[in-house]
C-alpha cells in the first residue's frame, strides 16, 4: 500500500512537470491545418510548424543567434569577474564578510525594473538602444551575485588543505589559486556557468526594453512577437515550434549535468 | 614547523588587502549595474520630462524638477487607482503564488525524499519547468488557456481564460506555481537529506507517529531551507513581469503588477513616473527582505558565517 501510494506521489510529480512542455512539443510537430485538434499525438506528424519558424520572414535564426551572443558574453564576463570574489568569500579571513557577502546577495534581489528605468534614460542619451551591449550590461546585475554566490559554495567545499600544502611547498596564494584551486574548481566553474547561461537566455525584461528592432530581439521576446505566418490570430504553432527550439537544448543539458546543477542550486538559492 | 607559522600567519594579515583586490573588480561592475541605476531612479523619480512653458511664456524642452509630484501623484491623483490595483495584483499573485508553490513544494520533496526508485528521473524532469524560459512558458499557458484549447476541454468549461478577469489572474497564478513549484521542492529536498536518520529512529521508538514526526522534527529541521527558498520565491514573485505580460497582455488592469506600470510608462518615455513606480516597488521588496530576514530570521548568507565562525 505505501509503495503504491510512493509510486502514485512520483507519478504525479512527473505528469505535474512534464505534461505542459509534452502538450508544448505535441502542438509545435501538428499540421498548421490541425493545431486546435486535442489528440494526444500528433496525426499525421508535421514538421511544416518548425519550417515556419525559420522562413525569412519570421527570422528566428538572427534571435536565436542574439540570443547566444547576449548570454555567451554574460556568462563570460561575469565568470571573468565573479571567480575571484567568490574565492575571496570563501576562502579569506577578512573584516566586513559577511556585510560584503549580504551585498553582494542582495543586489540580486533588486527588482529589474528599478535598475532599467534610468538605464534605459542612459542607454537613450548614448545611443546604446538596439546594441548589445544594451542588453549584456544590465544582464550581469542577475548574473554576476548568481555567479559569486553559487562559485562560493564550490569553492567552500574544496578542502582548504590543498592550497595550504602548495602554499607551504613554496607557492603564493595566486599561484596556488591558478594552479591548485582553479583545475579542480573546473566542475563547479562548469556548472555556475551553466545556471548563469540558462538565466541570461531566459531573460525577457531587459532585452524587450532595449530593443526596439527586430534584428536585434533574442529569441524570448521575438517569440512573444511572432506575428501569423499561417495567417491565424496569433500563430501557435509556430510559437511552440519556437518555443521547443528554444527549451530543448536547455532541457537536455539540464538533465545531463542535473546532479551538478541541483548541487549549484541548492547551494546558491537564487533564482 | 615555525615558516609554516609564519607564511600562515602572513597570509591572514594580508588577507584584507588580497581580498579588496579580489572584490573590486565585482563591486565596481555592481555598482555601475545596481548602485547607479538604483540612485538615479531615485533622482528620476523628483523629475519630469516634456515639455513646458517657463515664467515669461517660453517653451522650454526636458526635464523639470517636480519634488514629490510623481509620488504625489501615484498615491492620490487620477493615477492612484491604477497604481493601487497593481500595488493589489503584485501582492495577491505573492502571497497566492508562494503559499501554493510551498504546500506543493514540500509535498514533492517529501515524496522524493522517500522514494528510492526513479528519485534520479524525477529529480530529473523537476528541472524542466525551471529551464524553460518564463516568456515561453507563458505562450505555452496561453495556447493551454485558450477557448478551444486543452485547458478547457480537459474541465469541460468554455472559460475564456485570457480575457481580462478573475480567469486571467487564476491563469497567471496556474503558470507561475507550475514554473516554481519544483524549484521549491528541490530546495527542500536539500535540506530534508542533511537531517540525520537517527532522530526519525528515535522518534519512532518513542512511538511517535508519522505525522506527528513530520510536524515535530521534519518540518522544523527543514524550516530554514524553507525560509531561505520562501524569502527568494516572495521577492521573485513582487518583481513579476514576463508571465502576466506575455500570457494576457499589457495593460491589462486584472494582472498589471507594478513591474509592468513601471515598465508601461518607461516605454512610453515618462521616465519621472516610471522611476517613482520603479522606487516604489523597490522600497516594497526591501522591507518585505527585511521582515524576513530580521523577523523571521531567514538566514541568507547562512554558510559563509558558519565558515567565519570555524
Amino acid at each position: 500500500m505505501k509503495g503504491v501510494l510512493r509510486f502514485a506521489g512520483l507519478g504525479l510529480i512527473l505528469v505535474y512537470c512534464l505534461a505542459p512542455f509534452y502538450w508544448m512539443a505535441v502542438s509545435a510537430f501538428r499540421r498548421p491545418s490541425d493545431q486546435f485538434e486535442l489528440t494526444p499525438l500528433p496525426s499525421p506528424f508535421s514538421l511544416d510548424n518548425m519550417a515556419a519558424v525559420f522562413t525569412p520572414e519570421v527570422g528566428f535564426g538572427r534571435s536565436l543567434f542574439n540570443s547566444l551572443v547576449v548570454a555567451g558574453v554574460t556568462t563570460v564576463l561575469t565568470l571573468i569577474i565573479g571567480v575571484s570574489a567568490a574565492y575571496a568569500l570563501a576562502r579569506l579571513q577578512f573584516r566586513f564578510k559577511n556585510i560584503v557577502a549580504a551585498l553582494i546577495i542582495a543586489t540580486s534581489m533588486f527588482p529589474g525594473i528599478s535598475l532599467l528605468v534610468p538605464l534605459l534614460a542612459l542607454f537613450t542619451d548614448i545611443g546604446w538602444i538596439n546594441t548589445y551591449q544594451s542588453m549584456i550590461v544590465p544582464s550581469l546585475s542577475f548574473a554576476l551575485p548568481l555567479a559569486v554566490w553559487n562559485l562560493t559554495a564550490f569553492f567552500r567545499q574544496m578542502p582548504a588543505e590543498l592550497e595550504q600544502a602548495a602554499m607551504v611547498d613554496g607557492c603564493t596564494r595566486g599561484q596556488a589559486f591558478r594552479k591548485i584551486i582553479l583545475p579542480l574548481a573546473a566542475p563547479g566553474v562548469f556548472t555556475t556557468a551553466i545556471i548563469t547561461f540558462i538565466a541570461a537566455w531566459n531573460e525577457f525584461i531587459i532585452a524587450l526594453s532595449m530593443v526596439n528592432d527586430s534584428k536585434m530581439q533574442t529569441a524570448t521576446v521575438a517569440i512573444s512577437r511572432f506575428t501569423g505566418a499561417y495567417g491565424f490570430d496569433q500563430p501557435f504553432g509556430t510559437q511552440m515550434a519556437a518555443g521547443v527550439i528554444v527549451t530543448v537544448p536547455l532541457v537536455v543539458v539540464v538533465l545531463l549535468f542535473q546532479r551538478r546543477i541541483i548541487a549549484g542550486l541548492t547551494a546558491g538559492g537564487v533564482k | 614547523m615555525t615558516t609554516v607559522v609564519r607564511r600562515a600567519r602572513g597570509a591572514t594579515s594580508g588577507a584584507g588587502r588580497l581580498a579588496l583586490a579580489l572584490l573590486s573588480p565585482t563591486f565596481v561592475v555592481l555598482a555601475l549595474v545596481v548602485g547607479y541605476p538604483l540612485v538615479a531612479a531615485l533622482r528620476e523619480s523628483v523629475f519630469r520630462e516634456g515639455t513646458d512653458l517657463d515664467e515669461s511664456g517660453f517653451i522650454v524642452e526636458g526635464s523639470k524638477f517636480v519634488g514629490v509630484d510623481n509620488y504625489a501623484s501615484i498615491f492620490a491623483g487620477e493615477a492612484a487607482s491604477r497604481f493601487w490595483n497593481a500595488f493589489g495584483n503584485t501582492t495577491v499573485f505573492t502571497v497566492i503564488t508562494v503559499a501554493l508553490e510551498v504546500l506543493i513544494g514540500v509535498g514533492m520533496a517529501l515524496v522524493m525524499h522517500h522514494a528510492i526508485r526513479w528519485r534520479g528521473v524525477v529529480r530529473a524532469s523537476i528541472l524542466v519547468p525551471w529551464a524553460v524560459p518564463t516568456a515561453v512558458s507563458a505562450l505555452l499557458w496561453r495556447w493551454i488557456f485558450q477557448a478551444d484549447g486543452v485547458a478547457n476541454s480537459i474541465i469541460g468549461q468554455e472559460i475564456l481564460w485570457t480575457t481580462e478577469g478573475w480567469h486571467a489572474k487564476l491563469a497567471v497564478i496556474l503558470a507561475d506555481v507550475w514554473k516554481t513549484a519544483p524549484f521549491v521542492g528541490l530546495l527542500v529536498l536539500a535540506g530534508l537529506q542533511i537531517i540525520p536518520t537517527d532522530v526519525y529512529e528515535a522518534a519512532k521508538v518513542d512511538g511517535a507517529s508519522p505525522w506527528k514526526q513530520f510536524w515535530r522534527i521534519t518540518l522544523p529541521l527543514v524550516k530554514p531551507a524553507l525560509l531561505v527558498a520562501v524569502l527568494f520565491r516572495v521577492l521573485d514573485a513582487l518583481r513579476m513581469f514576463d508571465l502576466p505580460f506575455v500570457l494576457i497582455g499589457n495593460r491589462k488592469e486584472s494582472v498589471e503588477t507594478l513591474s509592468m506600470v513601471a515598465f508601461d510608462e518607461a516605454s512610453s518615455l515618462r521616465f519621472g513616473p516610471a522611476a517613482a513606480y520603479a522606487t516604489v516597488l523597490f522600497v516594497y521588496v526591501v522591507v518585505v527582505a527585511f521582515v524576513f530576514v530580521r523577523l523571521l530570521g531567514a538566514d541568507v548568507i547562512g554558510e559563509a558565517r558558519e565558515r567565519s565562525r570555524k
